[in-house]
């Protein structure tokens, strides 16, 4: 008894702050894929929203398992106001209801490049998979995937990511393909053929990454001569003070986008978010913090050469780049991953 | 006893009768007792089981979303293309889904059954309605997505007209139904799941049978020890058990790797001269797995030992039997229960192991748990992770079952 009425008044504190600050501050909840790009974007967008708007930011790190956000939306209980999506999955998310569709009269849409603008996900950046190794190690380094399989000349592991995607893509480039013809070779039942076995000439050096924080790693310790790689990463671990290099040509860039899971009770200040994120300046800031491309284009003219460089969206980056293709991946994906698990059983 | 019988009042229930009722009422009283943990397990694991066996059957997208369709399928040849009628009745059909999600859910489906028909299905959602008589709906479908043309699409709307299928039980044993209904296997290219179930068991013997061979010589040790000794020991064994899978496993790629600890102090000994492959290969997913089960091994084996007494071993050998022969003879039959329950206990956990191959394997050492989590996860086709679910419950129901037959002995695994 005497316990209950130590903590009656307690409690009663606890529930009047919980109110209280409910009362006073509405906040959302951003869901990032964490490590240091959740670091950037609390530099350059959760922070300055917070301080400009008062709407407080609970961030929350996930690793793009997008069954999650589904249970939520099947059993309406949706406690994700903002979630960063993969391509891939902000557009079978928007075909199957998951997700809300987006006002764009709320948003600068002339300004964002034409790829960031979609049904129901505003496109916050672009990355890219590079050809990665480390400068201290090779003076003269791969150029080209046809480098990368080129284990004659560059002897030692490379490391790629455990899946068909992508690789594929780079497969078929070392084999000669032009990146423009790659997604039209890849679509027919020899292109895929090709792939696979191109991928089959290079399997006795591959060491396989699962992780985006495992390439770096790898470079920095040795363990392979150069890798595929997420180009913020790559950023991220020259800041550390490491030589990391990094070759554009070949490259498949792409974007995430803001999603907001249907039924979120936040919907209002969620848009807000957004809208402060597509701003030029959120984004100078945010390809400043780390090497992600910005999608409004009036961003790309406030940064100076040495951030550039180093950017996706950099035209020189651009120039052999290729962009990497939603429509055939959402369709054919599912079919070929299961091909990459049957092949890597061979 | 027969005093008792003799002095059974008159007008009662005879002793027999009565026996049984308060026997009746005592277990009774004993169910009433485990009937809050009978309701838990039944909450939390059979129901939960039971569905995800309903999933793994379920087909309703198809059925839901094309019914006129799937009835002017009825009539199609499964060769050519279908006649106008089927045209007409599917643009009906797109055209009377209430919501755009509906649409989605439908091109899921049938995308896993044939890769392209989501934007196949999407795009077609987006022109509907569409006017006029079916030879003009038909031509105007063509116009948009010559893919329409081809049977292979349409099979796919109508293999699923029903609302349970095999398919994805078929699937997950690298079998599907062609284009007449009848089962066949997988084209080569997309037969991968009775390899991996089969790595899967390998993976998991090979674990259990390392765990063995390490954790018989030391549960011997600790239960030949002074109990005092054998708990501080004991300590050593339970600190790992403790830790974090995650952390034991970074705490593997720390020491494994090609400049780790392990490799350093091999080539320092002249052992080797170039570091060895431990990581990201099978090699390193069976060390750490090892490390992560060993305790499940060495303690049911522990707690058995610590029962045998050691005079039998002693009067063996005074009997005149080798120390060998009588350890072999004498002892080992005794541990059989340790042994069983240890080597059942690690091969069950190893066989969903998925965070460990995950993180240390290549691709060809990851085991059918990962393969679930990917379909949940990634591709979230969740008929098809049940499937596999189910896949690997009826391979472990079926090793038990092997197992009690073989072993003939009521096995508790507390």
């Amino acid at each position: 008894m005497t316990t209950t009425t130590r903590l009656a008044p307690v409690l009663a504190g606890i529930a009047a702050l919980t109110l209280g600050s409910a009362a006073l501050a509405q906040q959302i909840t951003v869901v990032n894929f964490g490590g240091a790009q959740a670091a950037a974007q609390k530099k350059a967008y959760y922070d300055p929203f917070e301080k400009s708007t008062g709407v407080k930011i609970v961030p929350v790190e996930y690793n793009g398992e997008q069954a999650k956000v589904k249970a939520m939306v099947e059993t309406k209980k949706v406690t994700w106001d903002i979630v960063e999506a993969e391509s891939p999955d902000a557009a079978r998310g928007c075909d199957e209801g998951m997700f809300e569709k987006i006002d764009w009269s709320k948003l600068p849409k002339a300004d964002m490049v034409p790829a960031a603008v979609s049904e129901c996900g505003v496109g916050i950046f672009v990355w890219s998979t590079v050809l990665a190794y480390n400068g201290d190690k090779l003076k003269d380094g791969p150029k080209t995937w046809a480098d990368f399989w080129d284990v004659k000349k560059f002897p030692g592991k490379r490391a790629m990511r455990k899946g068909a995607r992508y690789n594929l893509e780079f497969a078929l480039m070392a084999d000669g393909v032009k990146p423009a013809d790659v997604y039209k070779v890849l679509a027919t039942k020899e292109g895929a053929e090709r792939g696979f076995k191109k991928l089959t000439e290079l399997k006795p050096s591959i060491q396989w990454w699962e992780a985006g924080a495992q390439p770096p790693q790898f470079l920095v310790a040795g363990d392979v001569v150069m890798s595929t790689a997420y180009n913020g990463r790559i950023d991220i671990a020259n800041r550390e003070g490491k030589n990391l290099k990094m070759s554009f040509a070949g490259s498949i860039y792409d974007l995430d986008y803001w999603v907001i899971p249907k039924g979120s009770p936040n919907k209002d200040a969620a848009m807000k978010f957004i809208a402060y994120t597509t701003q030029a300046d959120a984004q100078t800031e945010y390809a400043k913090a780390i090497g992600y491309g910005p999608t409004n284009s009036k961003a790309l003219a406030k940064l100076d050469q040495k951030v550039l460089q180093n950017l996706p969206t950099a035209p020189e980056n651009t120039k052999d780049a290729l962009q990497f293709n939603i429509k055939f991946w959402t369709d054919q994906g599912e079919a070929l991953e299961k091909r990459f698990a049957a092949w890597a059983t061979q | 006893m027969s005093a008792t019988l003799a002095a059974d009042p008159p007008g009662t229930l005879p002793l027999q009768q009565r026996l049984a009722r308060a026997e009746r009422a005592r277990k009774w009283r004993a169910f009433a007792l485990t009937l809050p943990l009978l309701a838990f397990l039944l909450l939390t694991f059979l129901v939960p089981i039971a569905a995800l066996l309903m999933r793994a059957v379920e087909n309703p997208e198809v059925a839901r979303a094309l019914p006129r369709t799937i009835a002017a399928l009825d009539a199609w040849d499964r060769k050519d293309t279908p006649a106008p009628a089927a045209f007409a009745a599917l643009a009906a059909d797109l055209a009377a889904l209430p919501d755009s999600s509906d649409a989605g859910l439908l091109a899921r489906r049938l995308n896993s059954e044939q890769p392209g028909a989501r934007s196949l299905v999407m795009s077609t959602y987006r022109l509907v309605p569409i006017a006029g008589s079916a030879d003009e709906v038909k031509a105007k479908l063509l116009e948009a997505d010559a893919r329409w043309a081809e049977p292979a699409y349409w099979h796919a709307i109508a293999k699923n007209g029903s609302r349970w299928t095999a398919d994805y039980l078929l699937a997950s044993v690298d079998m599907k139904r062609d284009a007449s209904g009848a089962i066949a296997l997988m084209p080569e290219d997309q037969r991968a799941y009775v390899r991996i179930l089969a790595r899967t068991f390998e993976i998991s013997l090979v674990v259990t049978l390392i765990c063995l061979l390490l954790a018989y010589p030391l549960a011997w040790w600790l239960a030949n020890l002074p109990a005092r000794r054998a708990n501080v020991l004991m300590i050593l064994v339970l600190v790992p058990f403790w830790t974090s899978v995650l952390v034991r496993v970074a705490a593997w790629i720390v020491l494994l790797q090609s400049e780790g600890l392990v490799n350093s102090a091999l080539m320092h000994l002249g052992v080797t001269q170039q570091p060895l492959p431990l990581l990201f290969n099978r090699v390193g997913v069976v060390i750490a797995m090892v490390h992560i089960l060993l305790p499940f091994m060495i303690l049911p084996l522990y707690s058995v030992m610590t029962g045998v007494p050691p005079t039998y071993l002693r009067a063996a050998i005074s009997l005149g039997s080798p120390p060998l022969a009588a350890f072999f003879r004498v002892y080992v039959p005794q541990t059989y229960p340790g042994i069983g329950a240890g080597c059942l206990l690690v091969f069950i956990l190893a066989l969903g192991y998925y965070v460990t191959p995950a993180l240390l394997g290549a691709p060809d050492d990851q085991m059918l748990s990962y393969y679930i989590a990917r379909y949940t996860n990634v591709e979230i086709n969740w008929g098809m992770a049940c499937a596999l679910g189910a896949l690997l419950l009826a391979a472990t129901l079926v090793l038990y079952a092997v197992y009690r037959r073989i072993g003939k002995s009521e096995l508790s695994l507390g």
